[in-house]
């Protein structure tokens, strides 16, 4: 391990060999500043998931930030490891061992100190992350503890069921379309549902992934900043055709999204769809569908015919 | 045991294993389904695409499931499968023979009939073949919560089109309904829609949102998950 070097003479001054510690500690000090500067002025601005809504921006924040902790630790190693390959390696005719190693208290105390200021600050940090935006675009649950303020949040429904998203719109008559458009700097809450398995709806550069299940209303948040289109796929394994549930969605300005909405909602009303969809509710459970009992008494309907297969009809395989 | 019935015994298991994968691969690949071409019959932009949905199918080795048949342009003999290839840029004319009674659907929303052309669709129930019943009425929107009134649902959700399949009328499907695939007589409802085909080619799945996948778990499972039953592709051509 130690450099080949010819015994000293008795009596003279030994030679002081070089600083490892400062030279590993100057080279690894400029290669995490550079690293450091490339993060955060090239990579963070190309960042997924972008800077579409207020979830997707905080997202890529903490993408960068968590990058600048991490490559100064990872540059550390490699800069060590290198520094070691290159001046400890084994040398022709060095059979002698290695120096004797011993504790060193303040070594061990910096080591101790250093990594829990790193997972305390990334506990704060997370938590203050996943306050500050409302959720951070993750689903909830039905009962959210973390809300945007003020009575200017746009509920949208998704209602998920094998294959495909819908989209419902409680305050424009409860309107239903199979296309998610959004105004610009608006508060929304996504409550997410499914009508049969679970699915999971991923806005992906909106920043808002929330799981769908049967039954249950799960609150995502998030505030739009930027116009254009994104896509939503299904995340959840849910049947055979789960590659192909995707569709795409737009953030158009306020006044768009405003002569959209109310024309389809008008169409929509006068057609008879919301005459045909059931009143809006946070969940849905599609097996009781209480307009068909009167009709289908009426129609002298019968066992499966005219109603929904139950869970074990007529066996389960 | 002996050298040679050791070696013996190796080579009949090997062997045993070959012929065990090649059979199933052998299996697999013959039993694909087949593409029903429309492509060389379209004239002028326009094709006449005929299929129909059944109560169950007696022409496969899952009698109890539902199914789509495809219309062979050519011989006109129906094909168990749900595969078709239509060309691109062109208007599909689309003809469905709806044999299967009603099921509500689990959502209501595909009641409304989108993406066709003119946004409509035509509704003509028969007795039977040759039979009709009243006249073809115009829907937008065929309310299946309302009536015993939708069987299924013909959709292509990436070209947006969703289609409820009128059910024949509810009392005669109850006394004579059809029980031999693919369905020849019996009462029916034929639905027309027209929808067009995109200027790229590709392929574009198709799919039914009733569950009615009768002994799966809510219906989901068996004809809903399979090729060649609710559920396939189509192919568009240059």
């Amino acid at each position: 391990m130690a450099e080949s070097q010819a015994p000293a003479a008795p009596g003279a001054p030994e030679k002081a060999g070089p600083n490892h510690g400062m030279r590993i500690f100057l080279i690894w000090i400029v290669l995490a500043l550079v690293a450091d500067l490339l993060i955060w002025f090239l990579w963070y601005p190309h960042l997924p998931p972008g800077r579409m809504t207020e979830s997707a921006r905080h997202q890529q924040f903490d993408i960068a930030v968590l990058g600048l902790a991490a490559a100064p630790v990872m540059l550390f190693v490699w800069t060590y490891f290198g520094y070691t390959l290159i001046n400890w390696r084994h040398r022709d005719g060095d059979d002698d061992d290695g120096p004797p190693l011993f504790g060193h208290t303040g070594i061990q105390a910096s080591w101790i100190a250093g990594t829990a200021v790193i997972v305390l600050a990334a506990f704060v940090f997370g938590t203050v992350e996943l306050i500050v935006p409302d959720g951070a675009g993750a689903g909830e649950g039905p009962n959210p503890v973390w809300k945007p303020s003020g009575s200017n949040v746009l509920q949208v429904q998704v209602i998920g069921q094998q294959w495909q998203f819908t989209y419902r719109y409680p305050q424009f008559g409860g309107m239903e379309t199979t296309q998610l458009l959004l105004p610009d700097n608006r508060p929304i809450a996504f409550h997410v549902t499914s009508l049969d398995v679970i699915h999971s709806f991923w806005a992906y550069q909106l920043g808002v992934k929330a799981d769908a299940n049967p039954g249950v209303d799960n609150v995502a948040y998030t505030t739009t900043r930027q116009l254009g289109g994104f896509t939503v796929r299904c995340s959840e394994l849910c049947g055979i055709w789960h590659g192909a549930m995707f569709n795409s969605g737009q953030v158009v300005t306020p006044a768009a999204f405003q002569a959209w909405a109310t024309t389809t909602e008008a169409v929509q009303r006068r057609q008879g769809v919301l005459a045909a969809l059931p009143p809006y509710a946070l969940a849905y459970d599609p097996t009781v569908v209480p307009q068909l009992g009167k009709v289908y008494a009426k129609l002298g309907i019968t066992g499966a015919a005219g109603f929904y297969y139950p869970p074990s009809d007529p066996v389960t395989p | 045991m002996s050298l040679p019935a050791r070696i013996a015994t190796l080579l009949v298991a090997f062997a045993a294993v070959v012929a065990g994968a090649v059979f199933i691969v052998l299996h697999y690949l013959g039993s694909s389904l087949a593409v029903v071409n429309y492509s060389p019959e379209a004239s002028a932009g326009v094709v006449n695409v005929v299929m129909q949905e059944d109560p169950q199918n007696t022409v496969s080795s899952e009698p109890d499931w539902v199914s789509y048949f495809i219309q062979d342009p050519n011989t006109k003999a129906w094909v168990h499968t749900t595969l078709f290839q239509v060309p691109s840029n062109t208007r599909v004319n689309m003809t469905i023979l709806g044999y299967d009674g009603c099921t509500p659907l689990r959502n209501n929303f595909w009641s409304k009939v989108q993406g066709t052309i003119g946004g409509g669709m035509t509704v003509q129930q028969f007795k039977t073949v040759g039979k009709p019943l009243g006249q073809p009425r115009r829907y937008s929107v065929l309310n299946s919560w309302s009536n015993c009134t939708v069987g299924h649902t013909f959709a292509i959700p990436s070209l947006h089109v969703f289609v409820p399949m009128a059910s024949p009328n509810t009392a005669l499907f109850n006394s004579s309904a059809c029980g031999t695939s693919p369905c020849t007589s019996g009462p029916h409802a034929v639905i027309k829609f027209s929808f067009m085909t995109p200027k790229t080619t590709g392929t574009f799945r198709w799919q039914c949102f009733v569950p009615c996948g009768g002994g799966f778990l809510d219906g989901n499972g068996g004809p809903m998950q399979t090729l060649g039953f609710m559920m396939g592709n189509m192919e568009v051509s240059a």
